[in-house]
Formats: structure tokens, C-alpha cells, sequence
């Protein structure tokens, strides 16, 4: 390759790069659609599948075939909800945040984003959410965190992945960096972590639709930055029910260019 | 493969290709940034048990802000500290981005990318030499990447900072098997848009 053609490529791809971000970071600012209300997205009676509490310090296995969703309440305003999960099928594909939030130009997810795998596909779709702050960089609690926080180990988020995982002939080995559901964490300008207690409401809940036959744990444990001592963590409440097929303008799928493409290369596992 | 001195080691990394060593405890590895602008992906693994490996959140969570610097303990998995950065003269480094995929490359820049060298092929090579598998594969290390997070949670891989022969320092507290992928990512400014070689040194460290 000549070198005026290697720099042409570069070029070209600078200038998709600037256009790839201009517009996944715009879809920030004007796309993205306004959290569901406290009230809002009833579940109709005969959708629903399952339905059970999780008391503070324990954890869920669900297991969601694709197009069913899978609501998680924070009953009491107190508690944050760690999440992992594994495609049904191969395990070895799983959540990565880490393409989730480099994906969509954010590490901020609210209703209209997505979960990706590490294989280029959606594992669930954020078709309702109240709440719109959750984390992906800081992770769950763990014994030395509890340890730190409270002055004893407490039940903690790694320890309940352990035991989760161990139950469907997983190990730590299977483990990925999890999302955290209602933990309003945010950064300083030189990178701290700051948490917003405003941003946690008794009754807000998401509604996570499985874009793939999935094995999902949820941990309901304190975050590791939850300045509340005692832990406030009260009981989530866990419906898994029958969501209604995506439309052709559904939310997620056509969010944003990666998005869609992330949606075609899925649904090649169903084609 | 290049002896420089009594016990010392060191090795230049072609483009694109991958590298692992075992460092022992008290080790220092040096990576330098040879040409400028080069990312440099890297995991760690406890060497006596590799289901003991470096955490990314576990990392940002004991250290409680969003980038690696100078000073920061490499956590692993089970709460230990696998190694610190004892020396950095680039500033700052990513750990929450993750590796470059075939995969995530095809949703990112269009499925045409799908079909070019990435980190992750790159790590499962490297990692298939010590019996480990993508299932063993976690949020990296991104030495020399620049990805600034805001407050409203904005993330963008902007251009590296680095400038030709920037180097961090990593220094082992425990024996670890270091992976490094020497990024080939093309479609974001990580390498400037041209992937170069990196040089590794490893020393003992007095004092340790």
C-alpha cells in the first residue's frame, strides 16, 4: 500500500469516526426519549409470567427467552440491583459494559438504550425506565467493601454472583463486570465518583426485554458508594412477563445507527 | 527477545501482535509508547491462579475515581492488589472502554470492519498459550487511551496523548502473567489512525 493510499484511508476513517460520534452523542441531547412515569407502563394481568421479592442481601436467577421482559422495582427507594447475565445457549457470550457504554458514546444508559454482549449483540433492551441512573463503571459490593462500609462482611453482590453462578455449573471465571440499576453515580471533573441521593424514588423500575434466550442474576445489595449507614437496601420486587413485540419504530432498535446494527446481527441468531 | 543485562529483559512488540510474560512479585514492567499515540491493551492474571485476575470495578471502586494514574493498586477479582503504576510519564489511562472486537467493531464502524485484526483476537491467541479462553477475557487495561467520561456520563475515545517513547510503569505485587495486546484498531484515533510498535522492559526492583 503506498503511503499517500494508507493516509487517505486514515483520513477517511477520521472523518467517519467525527461523524459517528457527532451523531451517537447528539441522540443524547435531543433523542433519547423522557424516563417512564412512576405510574406509568402497567403490566396487563395476564402478561405476566412470574413474580417474586428479593430481600435485601439476596439475589435472583431468572431465565428470559427472548421477547419477554423482566421488570425490577425498587419497592422501597433504598435498594440498587446489580445485574449479570449470560445468552442461554453459549455462556461464554455475556453483559459487557464495557462495549455497552463505548457503543453508545455513554456510560450513562436510560430507557431507549440497550445491554450489549461481547459479541456485538443486545442482550436486553431499556424499553421503560423511571429511574435513568444507573452504573456500569463502579460495579457491586464485595466482602472487602462491606467490610470498609459497614465494619463487618455483609452480604454482598460478588459473593451472591458466586453462588448464582455456581448453581448453573458457572464460576468465577464466568463472572463479568456487572451493571447496578438504580445507583446514581456520576463524576467530578477530575474523575471522582459522586452519588446523588435525589435521584433514587420509592417505585422506580425498568423494564428489561430479553433480546436473546438469557440466564439473568439479579443481586439486590447496597452499592459500594451508598453513603447509607445502616445499609438502606429494602425488598425489589422482580416481574417477569410477556413484553409486547417491538414495532418497527420500537425505541431501541432504532436508536442509533449501532443500535440497529447490534439489532440485525441478534436477530441473525433467530433468522 | 533481546537480554539487555544480568536477569533483565526486555522486547519490542510489532504492531497489531500480541505479548504475555509471568512478572514476578517485585518486578517492574515498563511499557513504553515508542512511536507516540499507541494504545496498549492489557490484562493480568494471578499466575498461581489465573481465576484470580485483575478487575477493572474492583479497581475504580477501592481507588474511587475513573482513570488510571500514577499511584493506582490494580485490583484483582478476589480484593488484592496485583500490582501498582510506579512511574507514568503520559497522565492518564483508560480501563473502562474494554478491547476492540471484531464483533463490537462491526456495530461500531459497519459490518465491512468485521473483517480486521482486533485486541480481542489477539488475546484469545495469546491467552489460548496458557490454557485460558475468551471466557477469561475482562474489562482491560488501556494504556496511552484517552477516553474522557463527563458528567452527564459522555464518552468518547479521543485522540492519544501520547507523545514517542511515554512510558508507564507497572510494578507486581504478586507473581501475575501479563497479556498485552498492542492495539491494530483503525476506525478511532486510539493510534492516531496508525497502529505502531511498543517496546517492554522488565527489571527487578530494589527495594521491593
Amino acid at each position: 500500500m503506498t503511503a499517500q493510499t494508507k493516509q487517505e484511508i486514515a483520513e477517511a476513517n477520521r472523518r467517519r469516526y467525527e461523524e459517528l460520534r457527532a451523531a451517537g452523542q447528539e441522540l443524547a441531547l435531543k433523542g433519547l426519549p423522557e424516563p417512564t412515569a412512576l405510574d406509568g407502563a402497567p403490566i396487563a394481568a395476564d402478561a405476566v409470567i412470574h413474580r417474586e421479592q428479593v430481600p435485601g442481601g439476596w439475589y435472583a436467577t431468572l431465565r428470559l427467552r427472548r421477547g419477554e421482559a423482566l421488570r425490577i422495582v425498587d419497592d422501597s427507594g433504598g435498594s440498587s440491583v446489580s445485574l449479570i447475565g449470560w445468552r442461554e445457549e453459549d455462556t461464554s457470550e455475556r453483559v459487557n459494559c464495557a462495549d455497552t457504554v463505548k457503543v453508545q458514546w455513554s456510560a450513562a444508559i436510560s430507557k431507549g438504550r440497550v445491554i450489549l454482549s461481547d459479541m456485538g449483540r443486545v442482550l436486553l433492551s431499556l424499553v421503560e425506565d423511571t429511574s435513568g441512573a444507573h452504573d456500569l463503571l463502579v460495579g457491586g459490593s464485595t466482602p472487602a467493601s462491606t467490610l470498609a462500609a459497614f465494619g463487618a462482611t455483609t452480604r454482598n453482590t460478588q459473593q451472591n454472583f458466586l453462588a448464582a453462578a455456581a448453581k448453573i455449573g458457572l464460576d468465577v471465571r464466568d463472572i463479568p463486570p456487572c451493571v447496578t440499576l438504580f445507583a446514581p453515580v456520576s463524576l467530578d471533573d477530575a474523575g471522582r465518583f459522586l452519588w446523588n441521593p435525589d435521584r433514587k424514588r420509592p417505585g422506580d423500575f425498568v423494564d428489561l426485554r430479553a433480546e436473546m434466550n438469557l440466564i439473568i442474576v439479579a443481586s439486590n445489595c447496597a452499592h459500594p458508594l451508598d453513603p447509607a449507614r445502616p445499609a438502606a437496601t429494602g425488598p425489589v420486587t422482580l416481574i417477569k412477563h410477556r413484553a409486547p413485540p417491538p414495532g418497527d419504530d420500537d425505541l431501541c432498535r432504532t436508536a442509533s445507527p449501532e443500535a440497529a446494527r447490534a439489532f440485525a446481527f441478534t436477530d441473525r441468531l433467530y433468522a | 527477545m533481546t537480554s539487555i543485562s544480568d536477569g533483565a529483559y526486555a522486547c519490542d512488540i510489532p504492531a497489531e501482535r500480541p505479548w504475555s510474560h509471568v512478572l514476578r512479585k517485585g518486578q517492574t514492567l515498563r511499557i513504553i509508547d515508542s512511536e507516540g499515540q499507541q494504545a496498549v491493551d492489557a490484562l493480568l492474571y494471578c499466575a498461581d491462579d489465573p481465576a484470580e485476575r485483575y478487575s477493572s470495578q474492583d479497581t475504580l471502586r477501592v481507588q474511587g475515581s475513573a482513570y488510571i494514574e500514577l499511584g493506582t493498586r490494580l485490583i484483582s477479582n478476589k480484593g488484592r492488589v496485583m500490582a501498582r503504576i510506579t512511574a507514568d510519564s503520559c497522565g492518564r489511562h483508560d480501563t473502562s472502554a474494554g478491547c476492540c472486537s471484531c464483533e463490537s467493531n462491526a456495530v461500531r464502524f459497519g459490518e465491512a470492519t468485521k473483517y480486521q485484526h482486533a485486541c480481542r483476537e489477539n488475546f484469545i491467541l495469546e491467552l489460548s498459550k496458557h490454557g485460558l479462553t475468551k471466557r477469561d477475557i475482562v474489562s482491560n487495561l488501556n494504556f496511552f487511551m484517552n477516553v474522557p467520561i463527563d458528567a452527564s456520563g459522555k464518552f468518547t475515545v479521543v485522540d492519544g496523548i501520547s507523545a514517542p517513547g511515554n512510558y508507564v510503569e507497572v510494578t507486581a505485587e504478586m507473581d501475575v502473567l501479563f497479556v498485552i495486546s498492542n492495539c491494530p484498531q483503525v476506525n478511532n484515533p486510539c493510534n492516531g489512525f496508525n497502529p505502531t510498535p511498543i517496546r517492554v522492559e522488565i527489571r527487578d526492583t530494589p527495594g521491593l
